[in-house]
């Protein structure tokens, strides 16, 4: 199965806030964060919540923020980072700055 | 009852609620209703789902102290376990269930700590029912936000420079810390070893400790 972001690769999380399940934290919307890697491939949950198969399968990835990413307002953010299973639908590549 | 205390007497006893005190939700009603309904489609039977149940309450966060044990202990098991821990759990006679477990390795400066920030996910097939505090919005928000802080109040206090790497089980996988063997356990037995590793070393909420 073939996945859309390689290791490594910068992405942000969709900003969409659509009416029904899903599983894509509200703190991750509109965050930039690192592909880890592919973890696996799982059917939709989105589709699965209303009892439909939810298949293909869709690629799972690991994507690693940066606390000071995630909450740019608090003073000291400290070192860490929070990495969240997020479905490739909720993906878009984070477009390189000239 | 003892003769200095008899019930005869005129001060009130705080009466332990009963399961059914609290207000019967429509969540509850829910869960009956779907219950009540695959039993009588035959989907599965009324000891079927007793057994099921018993086996999730059966589990101990002794289970992961087995694995974890094992891993410190055998490098070769180690690697299979961060590979698969379903698989490597196996190994050891541990039905750790159907969904992937994920063990995440604790390095000198990096530490890890697992939560579920949209409901409660836990890898309770190897670690037992999760603590509630694991399930309270305090946790689940606070953790991702503030973790050094929120490692603190469980009276983990980790050098500045060390990396926290919260991993929030958002999807079907489930996480396991995997700790590092402390200093001091140098020649200690799978058994003394597992003894150390306690539930929260393996959510990342404490680390082992050998006893002093």
């Amino acid at each position: 199965m073939s996945a859309r972001f390689a290791e490594g690769a910068r992405v942000r999380v969709k900003a969409l806030y659509p009416p029904g399940h899903c599983r894509t934290p509200y703190y991750t919307r509109g965050r930039c964060g690192t592909v880890l890697h592919v973890v696996d491939h799982q059917p939709d949950p989105e589709e699965l919540a209303y009892g439909r198969h939810g298949l293909p399968k869709l690629p799972v990835y690991r994507v690693r923020f940066a606390l000071s990413e995630l909450w740019p307002g608090d003073p000291d953010p400290g070192q860490g980072a929070v990495v969240v299973d997020l479905f490739e639908p909720w993906l878009e590549p984070v477009e390189e700055t000239r | 009852m003892s003769a200095q205390h008899r019930h005869d007497h005129d001060h009130p006893h705080p009466k332990q609620p009963d399961l059914e005190d609290g207000p019967f939700t429509y969540h509850m009603a829910l869960t009956e209703a779907v219950a009540s309904l695959l039993l009588e489609k035959g989907v599965f039977s009324a000891d079927e789902l007793r057994a099921s149940l018993e086996l999730i309450d059966s589990r101990s966060p002794a289970d992961g102290a087995r694995v974890v044990a094992r891993a410190w202990v055998d490098p070769g098991f180690k690697a299979r376990l961060l590979e698969n821990v379903n698989a490597a759990a196996a190994e050891l006679g541990i039905d750790a269930g159907g969904i992937p477990i994920r063990a995440v390795e604790n390095r000198p400066g990096v530490h890890n700590v697992i939560v579920c920030t949209l409901c409660s996910c836990y890898p309770r097939l190897l670690l037992g029912p999760s603590p509630d505090w694991y399930k309270s919005r305090a946790y689940r928000s606070r953790v991702v936000r503030e973790p050094r802080a929120v490692l603190r109040e469980f009276g983990l206090e980790l050098a500045a420079e060390t990396e926290i790497v919260v991993h929030d089980s958002t999807a079907e996988l489930r996480y396991l810390v995997l700790p590092e063997r402390p200093a001091g356990t140098e020649g200690w037995s799978e058994a003394e070893l597992a003894a150390i590793v306690t539930r929260d070393c393996m959510i990342g909420t404490a680390v082992p400790r050998p006893a002093a």
